[in-house]
């Protein structure tokens, strides 16, 4: 059997996306590929959440095209995933909302419960897989959403903010989790507000200001020397030093 | 206020000695009330559930009915049930009118919009936190509406406990489409209805207290499920 094509690159051509007569995203062409972990900088309102929602599909562009490498097959399983700024987890246990997850992927039951585990114990939640989801802490809700991600092992992975509502040492271990997804293999697509940990987890920048793409810079550049004025204006704004 | 003190005293022997006449209507009420209430669950919970997760043309309309249904006159139920039932009816020929079975319609047409309307409350506000992440999962919209039925079981079981509430405690629609027959349709609500107008008020007295009970009991279920759940779940 052959290997299914690769979903990356993933290119955005002239999106646009309008609520009523606001411009929310204003033509990005760019394109990602696979390998580099790509992080989405920019003001607030800059769009950035939005940018995050048409590539996986949550919004339909306005206009313009938003076309996957080989395009999912429309009832098979998604091989993206997202992770959001609260998690969304079930009224069940931690292990319960993985295996439904990997029941929407179409994994056979058999193999479920060990998948489910396997991802519990690379994000150090395997004590609680019997817990009910919803009473964990911040922390470990977070953490179990990447559990969750990391069962589906998707070729790409959205996080919109994930860190946004957690203390630093929950950040920390989130952080972890996502280094060593990408180390096995996954792309990283981030959202964050957070310079600090765009800084640590990011190899390129998009920077997004009022819905346009400013600049894709390496993240190591862009911090030194932006190419932007309004990037620049940023980053004086948000740094500290 | 002596009719009263001695009515409540023959009422305790009735209660203690668990007269076989009032343990009937008892039961028979609880019969016909659970199983509207089934019925209407069955109906009216997946219905909520496709309206809240589904748009489509109407679905205000659909919305803004469903909740008005909610106040629906039980009088006015009974007598639409009774002319649909009734011998020149459109289905008089089924010869159910006067019956267990035409009681359980008219409590479950009585009941069923609110069953619909406060879980497509529920389910609603449980979709509208949940969509991106189930549609990011790829769950349909026709598996996402099992999905959080489940999710919302003990809100769910919440609310079939208030319809069978509002069954076991409805009159109106009843006594009408029923026709309270001593043994057949004759239930708790219309025996405290007619044995008060009799002067028997022992009996209804009895039947009053049982019927107290049976809603604070349920009551008290309702919030020992809810709260439980609550903390066990989130």
């Amino acid at each position: 059997m052959r290997a299914p094509l690769s979903l990356l690159p993933l290119s955005l051509d002239k999106v646009v996306f309008e609520v009523g007569s606001r411009r929310i995203i204003d033509a990005i062409s760019v394109s990602l590929e696979a390998g580099p972990r790509t992080v989405v900088l920019g003001p607030n309102g800059a769009g950035k959440s939005v940018l995050l929602r048409l590539c996986h599909g949550l919004l339909a562009p306005t206009s313009g095209v938003v076309a996957w490498n080989s395009a999912e097959i429309a009832g098979s399983s998604r091989r993206q995933a997202m992770v959001f700024q609260r998690p969304v987890l079930l009224r069940r246990s931690a292990l319960g909302n993985i295996t439904y997850a990997l029941k929407l992927a179409g994994v056979p039951f058999a193999q479920r419960k060990e998948r489910a585990m396997e991802a519990l114990r690379k994000v150090g939640l395997e004590e609680i897989g019997a817990h009910s989801a919803r009473v964990l802490s911040g922390g470990e809700q977070q953490r179990l959403a990447l559990a969750r991600v990391w069962a589906l092992r998707p070729e790409i992975l959205f996080l919109d903010e994930p860190t946004a509502s957690l203390d630093p040492g929950a950040t920390q271990e989130i952080e972890k989790v996502i280094a060593a997804l990408h180390a096995a293999g996954t792309k990283i697509v981030m959202v964050t507000h957070n310079l600090g940990q765009a800084h640590r987890l990011g190899d390129e920048i998009l920077f997004l200001h009022q819905g346009r793409l400013l600049e894709r810079t390496p993240a190591d550049r862009f911090f030194k020397n932006p190419a932007s004025p309004e990037a620049a204006q940023f980053l004086e704004g948000e740094l500290p030093w | 206020m002596n009719s009263f003190s001695e009515a409540a005293g023959q009422t305790f022997s009735l209660l203690a000695s668990a007269d076989a006449k009032l343990v009937d209507i008892v039961l028979l009420s609880l019969r016909m009330s659970i199983t509207a209430a089934l019925i209407g669950g069955v109906i009216g919970l997946p219905l909520g559930a496709v309206i809240a997760v589904n748009e489509f043309r109407g679905r205000r309309t659909l919305i803004v009915i469903l909740n008005a249904l909610m106040g629906l006159p039980s009088v006015v139920v009974g007598l639409l049930v009774y002319l649909l039932l009734s011998r020149a009816g459109p289905l008089g020929s089924w010869g159910i009118l006067f019956t267990p079975t035409a009681i359980i319609i008219a409590q479950t047409i009585l009941i069923m919009p609110t069953l619909a309307a406060l879980s497509r409350q529920v389910i609603g506000d449980a979709w509208h936190e949940y969509r991106e992440q189930l549609r990011s999962l790829g769950e349909t919209k026709l598996g996402a509406a099992p999905t959080l039925l489940w999710d919302l079981k003990f809100s769910l079981v919440t609310i079939v406990l208030a319809g069978f509430g509002r069954a076991i405690s409805e009159v109106g629609a009843v006594m009408i489409v029923g026709g309270n027959i001593d043994g057949v349709t004759r239930v708790m609500t219309t025996t405290i209805a007619l044995e008060t107008s009799k002067g028997d008020l022992p009996l209804a007295l009895g039947l009053g207290f049982i019927l107290l009970f049976i809603v604070l009991a349920l009551n008290a279920a309702a919030y020992v499920v809810n709260d439980t759940a609550q903390r066990r779940y989130g």
